[in-house]
C-alpha cells in the first residue's frame, strides 16, 4: 500500500518535471526573436540544430571527451591526494597545527588565479588543466576528509584500543570508514569545481575542449553555439554527479539500509 | 617528559611485581583501588569526581557500583581500563599499576559503539580480526557467540536495522569475542525498557558466572544493583566516596524473575534506598 503510494508520487514528480522543462523551452522559443532579440538568447531550435550538427560531425564528442578527461583526471588526482593528506593530518594533530596557517593561506587563494602560473609551468596543453582542476578539488576533499577523521568518536577509538587495536587497525576499521561519508561530501562538492578548473583552463588558453568551443562561439557572436556548448557542459556535469552518487552507494551499503528504514523519532 | 617518567615508573613497578614471585592467586584481588581520587580540570574550575576510594574486586566476582548520577562511578571504570590515570592513589590490575589501555578488560557502555558500516557478523568479528585469528576459525567463533546471545539469523543486519535490545546483544557478543578477564559495564541497559532490561540482566549475570568473568557493573538503579550483585558498592553524591559496601545475601544461582517476592532482596533495597535518599535531597537544593 505504502510502496504503491510512493511509486505514484515518484511518477507525479517526473511528470511535473517534464511539463516544466517543456514549458520553459516552449516559452523560450516563443519569446526569442519577438520580445528579446535572439542575438542574446538564441533559439532552442537553432541550439538543437547546432548540437545536432556538432554531434554528427563528431566535433561535440571530441571536445567533450577532452574536457571530461581533464576534469576526470584532475578530479582523481586532487581527490586522491586530498584524501591521503586529510587522513594523515587528521591523525597527526601536531603536524596539522603546524601546517594550519599555510593550508588556510592557500585555501583562501582563489585557485583560478594560479592559472597563469600553471600555463608558465606546464604550457597550454591538457596537463595544465588537469593540475588546475586537481588543485581546486584537492582542498575541498582534503578539508572534508580532515573534518571527517577529526570527528571520529574518541570513545569508539578507546573501545578499539581496549580490544588491542593497533594504529593501522584503527585507521582501517574505524577512521577511514567513518570519514567516508565526509569524503563523499567533499567529492560531491568537487564535481562542479572540477569542471570549473577544466573549463576555465580552456577558456584562458586552449584550442580544444568544451571551454574552447564556448569561447570560440562567443568570439564569432554565435549565440546558439554558445548555448549548445553550455548545454554540453551541463550534461557532462550531470554525468559526473550521477557517477559520484553511484560510487557513494557502492562504497556505503549501510547508508542505503539506513535510508530505507521507516522514519521514526 | 612527565608522561615518559610516569611510563617508566609503571614499567618499573611491573618488573618489581614480576620479581616478587607468584603471590597466592586467591589472595590477590583482580582489580584494586587504593585511596584513589580523580579531579577533572574544567572551565568552571576543578571538579573532584571521586575521592578516597579503596576497593578490591576479587576474581570471578560480580560487583555493582550504584549511586546518584555524576558520583564518579564511570570514572572508576575508566581508570580500571587505563583510559586515564587517577590524580591520587593507584589502580592495580593483578597487582600491577594499570597502564594505558588495559587490554585484559572489556568495556560496554550505554552507547553500544557498534560500527554502523559493518553488519552484525562484521561487528562481532572485529576483535578477532585485530588478533589476527584465521578467518574460518573467527567465523565459527562468532557463529557460536551469536547463538549464545540469541542473534542467530541476524548476521547480515546492520546496526541501524536492529532494535535496542539486539544492539546490546551484539555489543555483548563482541565483548565476549575477545574473551576479556573482566567485564566493565557502564549502565549498559540504561536505555532499555523494563522487561527487556530484566531479560538482559538475567543473561549478563548467567554469562558472567558461567564463563567465570569478573564483572564491575555501574548503574544508578538500586534494584538493578542489588539483584545483579554478589557485592554492591553504594556511592555518595559528588565528590563520590563509598558510603557502604554490601555483601548481597542472595544465592549465586538466583532467579531474577522472582526477586520481587524475595524478602531479603526487598529489605536490602529498602535499606539502601534510605541510605541514598538524603543525597537526593541534597541534589535538589
Amino acid at each position: 500500500m505504502r510502496k504503491q503510494g510512493e511509486r505514484r508520487r515518484r511518477q507525479k514528480i517526473w511528470v511535473a518535471r517534464a511539463v516544466l522543462l517543456v514549458g520553459i523551452i516552449a516559452s523560450w522559443q516563443a519569446v526569442a526573436g519577438r520580445l528579446v532579440s535572439d542575438f542574446f538568447i538564441g533559439k532552442p531550435t537553432e541550439i538543437a540544430e547546432t548540437l545536432y550538427i556538432w554531434a554528427m560531425s563528431g566535433k561535440l564528442f571530441y571536445h567533450a571527451g577532452i574536457t571530461s578527461i581533464e576534469a576526470l583526471l584532475g578530479f582523481l588526482l586532487g581527490s586522491t591526494i586530498g584524501m591521503v593528506v586529510g587522513v594523515v593530518l587528521g591523525r597527526a594533530k601536531t603536524l596539522a597545527d603546524v601546517l594550519d596557517p599555510f593550508i588556510m593561506m592557500f585555501y583562501s587563494l582563489p585557485k583560478i588565479a594560479l592559472a597563469p602560473m600553471f600555463i608558465l609551468w606546464f604550457g597550454i596543453g591538457i596537463d595544465m588543466k588537469i593540475y588546475l582542476t586537481a588543485t581546486i578539488v584537492f582542498f575541498l576533499v582534503f578539508l572534508n576528509t580532515y573534518s571527517g577523521v577529526r570527528s571520529v568518536s574518541r570513545e569508539q577509538i578507546a573501545i578499539m584500543r581496549l580490544m588491542g587495536a593497533s594504529e593501522s587497525d584503527i585507521l582501517r576499521k574505524v577512521v577511514v570508514p567513518s570519514a567516508i561519508t565526509w569524503v563523499f561530501n567533499g567529492l560531491r562538492l568537487s564535481v562542479p569545481y572540477a569542471l570549473i578548473g577544466a573549463i576555465v583552463g580552456e577558456l584562458i588558453a586552449s584550442n580544444k575542449g568544451l571551454g574552447y568551443l564556448l569561447a570560440d562561439a562567443s568570439g564569432q557572436f554565435d549565440t546558439s553555439g554558445m548555448f549548445a556548448a553550455l548545454i554540453a557542459i551541463m550534461v557532462l556535469a550531470l554525468a559526473l554527479n550521477v557517477s559520484v552518487k553511484w560510487f557513494e552507494k557502492m562504497a556505503m551499503p549501510w547508508k542505503a539500509v539506513e535510508d530505507k528504514r521507516e522514519m521514526s523519532i | 617528559m612527565l608522561e615518559r617518567a610516569r611510563a617508566t615508573e609503571i614499567v618499573a613497578s611491573r618488573e618489581a611485581m614480576a620479581t616478587t614471585g607468584p603471590l597466592a592467586e586467591s589472595d590477590q584481588p583482580l582489580i584494586s583501588y587504593e585511596q584513589v581520587g580523580k579531579t577533572f580540570e574544567t572551565l568552571q574550575g576543578d571538579v573532584v569526581a571521586v575521592h578516597d576510594i579503596t576497593l578490591d574486586v576479587r576474581e570471578g566476582e560480580f560487583v555493582t557500583l550504584v549511586g546518584p548520577s555524576g558520583c564518579g562511578k564511570s570514572t572508576l571504570l575508566n581508570m580500571a581500563a587505563g583510559l586515564f590515570e587517577p590524580t591520587t592513589g593507584t589502580v592495580r590490575y593483578r597487582g600491577s599499576t594499570v597502564a594505558p589501555y588495559n587490554q585484559r578488560v572489556g568495556y560496554m557502555t550505554q552507547n553500544d559503539h557498534l560500527l554502523p558500516w559493518r553488519d552484525v557478523m562484521g561487528n562481532v568479528i572485529v576483535p578477532l580480526e585485530i588478533r589476527r585469528v584465521p578467518k574460518r576459525e573467527a567465523r565459527d567463533r562468532v557463529d557460536d557467540l551469536l547463538a549464545k546471545v540469541g542473534l542467530k539469523g541476524f548476521e547480515k543486519a546492520y546496526p541501524s536495522q536492529l532494535s535496542g535490545g539486539m544492539r546490546k546483544r551484539c555489543a555483548l557478543a563482541r565483548l565476549l569475542a575477545y574473551d576479556p578477564e573482566a567485564l566493565l559495564m557502564d549502565e549498559p541497559f540504561g536505555a532499555l525498557d523494563a522487561q527487556l532490561r530484566l531479560k538482559m540482566q538475567i543473561e549478563i549475570r548467567d554469562l558472567a558466572i558461567s564463563l567465570g568473568k569478573t564483572a564491575i557493573f555501574v548503574t544508578h538503579d538500586l534494584d538493578e544493583a542489588v539483584s545483579l550483585a554478589d557485592r554492591c558498592v553504594v556511592f555518595t553524591h559528588r565528590p563520590g566516596t563509598i558510603a557502604r559496601v554490601v555483601d548481597v545475601p542472595l544465592p549465586r544461582e538466583r532467579d531474577l524473575m522472582k526477586l520481587r517476592h524475595n524478602s531479603t532482596y526487598r529489605d536490602l533495597t529498602a535499606e539502601l534506598w534510605d541510605l541514598l535518599s538524603p543525597d537526593m535531597d541534597r541534589m535538589e537544593s
